[in-house]
C-alpha cells in the first residue's frame, strides 16, 4: 500500500478532545451539527450549547443538516461534525455542498477507520481511501488533514474568515464518546432553534 | 388534461399543474426547493430555476435534500423537496429517525412512476411500496388526479405541515402530470 496518503502521516488524535477545543473557541452563538453516534456524544459531552443540533439517526445527513442552516443563515458560522462512516453514507453530499459553496460553514471529518459503536468493524475504506482527497476531488478544495491538535485548531480558525466550505479531515484513536446525549429528538430541536434565534422558549 | 396543457398553456402559467406549485410554493414562503429530478419534473424544475425566488438545485439523493430543508427551517428557512416515487423508496430510515421525530414540516411532491402506463416492471414494484411506507408512518399523503383541485390540496396541505409540524406526501398522480410515456 501507498504510504503517500496525507491521512497516514497525521496524528492519531481524540474526538472529545477535539470537539472540546472546538467548542471552547466558540464566541459567537455558532451551530454546531453531531453526526449520529460518538460524534454527537462527545458533542453533548463537551458541554450542552442551544446552538448543538444532536441527530439520533439518519446516518450521513449532517453535512445536508449543517448545509440547510447554513444556506437559512448565512451571517453565521455553522460547524458539522461527522464520522468517517457516516461520510461514507452520503459522499455526494460533498459535491452539492462544492456547488453551493456556502463560505459559512466548516465540516469536520472524524475519521478513525472504524465503526467503532457497532464493534469496531474497519470501514470499506479504511485501508484504501483517503476521505480529504476525496473532498478535494468532489469540488471542495479547502480540504486538509490536521497534522495534530495546534493544527486542527488553526484550520478552525482559518475557516472562520474563509472564502468557501471547508473542510477538515482528523484522524482520531477508537474511543468510544465519553457522554450520551439526551434522546428526546422535540427537545433537541426546539432547543436548536431557540439557539439560532427561530423561536422564543414557551 | 396534461395533453391539453401542453398545447394552449404558457411555461408559467398558473393554470398548468406545475404553474400552480410554483405559485403556491412562492404565495407560502418555500424559497428552498432541492431535487433529484424526474422526466415529468422537468418544466417545473426549469420554472424554479428561472425565479429568483427561489433557490433550486440537484442533490445526489432524495435524503440529502431531506436534510438539508431539515436543516433550513430549524434555521428559519422553508423548503421542500420534489422527486420520483423510486427516490421515496430511499427514505423511510431518514423520515423514521429525523422528520417525523423531531416534528420537521417537511413538504415532499412525488411524481408518480410505475402506474397508469409503466413500461419498466421495477418501477412498477416500487411503486407499490410508497403508500405503505406512508401509511406505517401515520404520514399525511395526498394523491393530487385533478387540476381543479390541486391548488386547494397543495396549499391546505402545505399550511398544514407548517402548523402541525409534520411531514407531508404529495403525490403527482398520472392523471394529473401526464406521467412518462414509452418512448423506446
Amino acid at each position: 500500500m501507498s504510504n503517500d496518503n496525507p491521512a497516514r502521516n497525521t496524528k492519531v488524535m481524540n474526538r472529545f478532545d477535539l470537539t472540546s477545543r472546538l467548542i471552547a473557541k466558540l464566541k459567537n452563538e455558532e451551530a454546531v451539527i453531531g453526526g449520529i453516534g460518538n460524534t454527537n456524544f462527545d458533542l453533548w459531552a463537551a458541554g450542552h450549547r442551544p446552538q448543538n443540533f444532536y441527530m439520533l439517526g439518519s446516518m450521513g445527513l449532517a453535512f445536508p443538516i449543517a448545509l440547510g442552516v447554513a444556506l437559512a443563515q448565512p451571517d453565521r458560522r455553522v460547524f458539522a461534525l461527522e464520522g468517517d462512516g457516516s461520510l461514507l453514507m452520503q459522499l455526494g453530499s460533498l459535491t452539492t455542498i462544492a456547488t453551493l459553496a456556502p463560505k459559512n460553514l466548516t465540516m469536520v471529518v472524524m475519521d478513525n477507520g472504524v465503526y467503532q459503536i457497532t464493534g469496531a468493524q474497519p470501514t470499506p475504506a479504511a485501508a484504501v481511501a483517503d476521505l480529504v482527497a476525496i473532498a478535494v476531488a468532489s469540488g471542495l478544495s479547502n480540504s486538509t488533514w490536521a497534522a495534530d491538535e495546534e493544527g486542527f485548531e488553526r484550520l478552525i480558525d482559518q475557516s472562520m474568515s474563509a472564502s468557501g466550505p471547508t473542510l477538515i479531515g482528523v484522524r482520531i484513536d477508537d474511543k468510544p464518546g465519553v457522554g450520551t446525549t439526551r434522546r428526546d429528538p422535540v427537545q433537541i430541536r426546539e432547543r436548536f432553534m431557540h439557539g439560532m434565534g427561530v423561536r422564543e422558549p414557551l | 388534461m396534461a395533453v391539453a396543457e401542453e398545447k394552449t398553456s404558457p411555461e408559467t402559467s398558473e393554470k398548468s399543474w406545475h404553474g400552480i406549485v410554483l405559485q403556491t410554493l412562492k404565495r407560502n414562503d418555500i424559497r428552498l426547493v432541492p431535487y433529484v429530478p424526474d422526466r415529468v419534473l422537468t418544466t417545473l424544475i426549469k420554472n424554479l430555476h428561472a425565479d429568483p425566488f427561489f433557490t433550486t438545485f440537484p442533490t445526489a439523493r432524495e435524503e440529502e435534500a431531506v436534510g438539508i430543508v431539515s436543516g433550513a427551517w430549524m434555521g428559519g428557512a422553508r423548503g421542500a423537496v420534489l422527486m420520483q416515487t423510486s427516490g421515496f423508496a430511499t427514505l423511510a430510515n431518514v423520515l423514521a429517525s429525523l422528520a417525523i421525530p423531531y416534528q420537521i414540516p417537511l413538504i415532499m411532491f412525488v411524481s408518480e412512476r410505475g402506474t397508469l402506463g409503466e413500461f419498466n416492471y421495477g418501477q412498477s414494484l416500487v411503486c407499490r411500496t410508497m403508500r405503505p411506507v406512508l401509511d406505517s408512518l401515520a404520514m399525511e399523503h395526498h394523491t393530487a388526479t385533478r387540476l381543479d383541485e390541486f391548488e386547494f390540496i397543495v396549499d391546505r396541505s402545505i399550511k398544514q405541515a407548517l402548523t402541525t409540524q409534520a411531514p407531508v406526501a404529495l403525490i403527482l398522480s398520472p392523471l394529473l402530470t401526464g406521467g412518462k410515456v414509452f418512448d423506446k
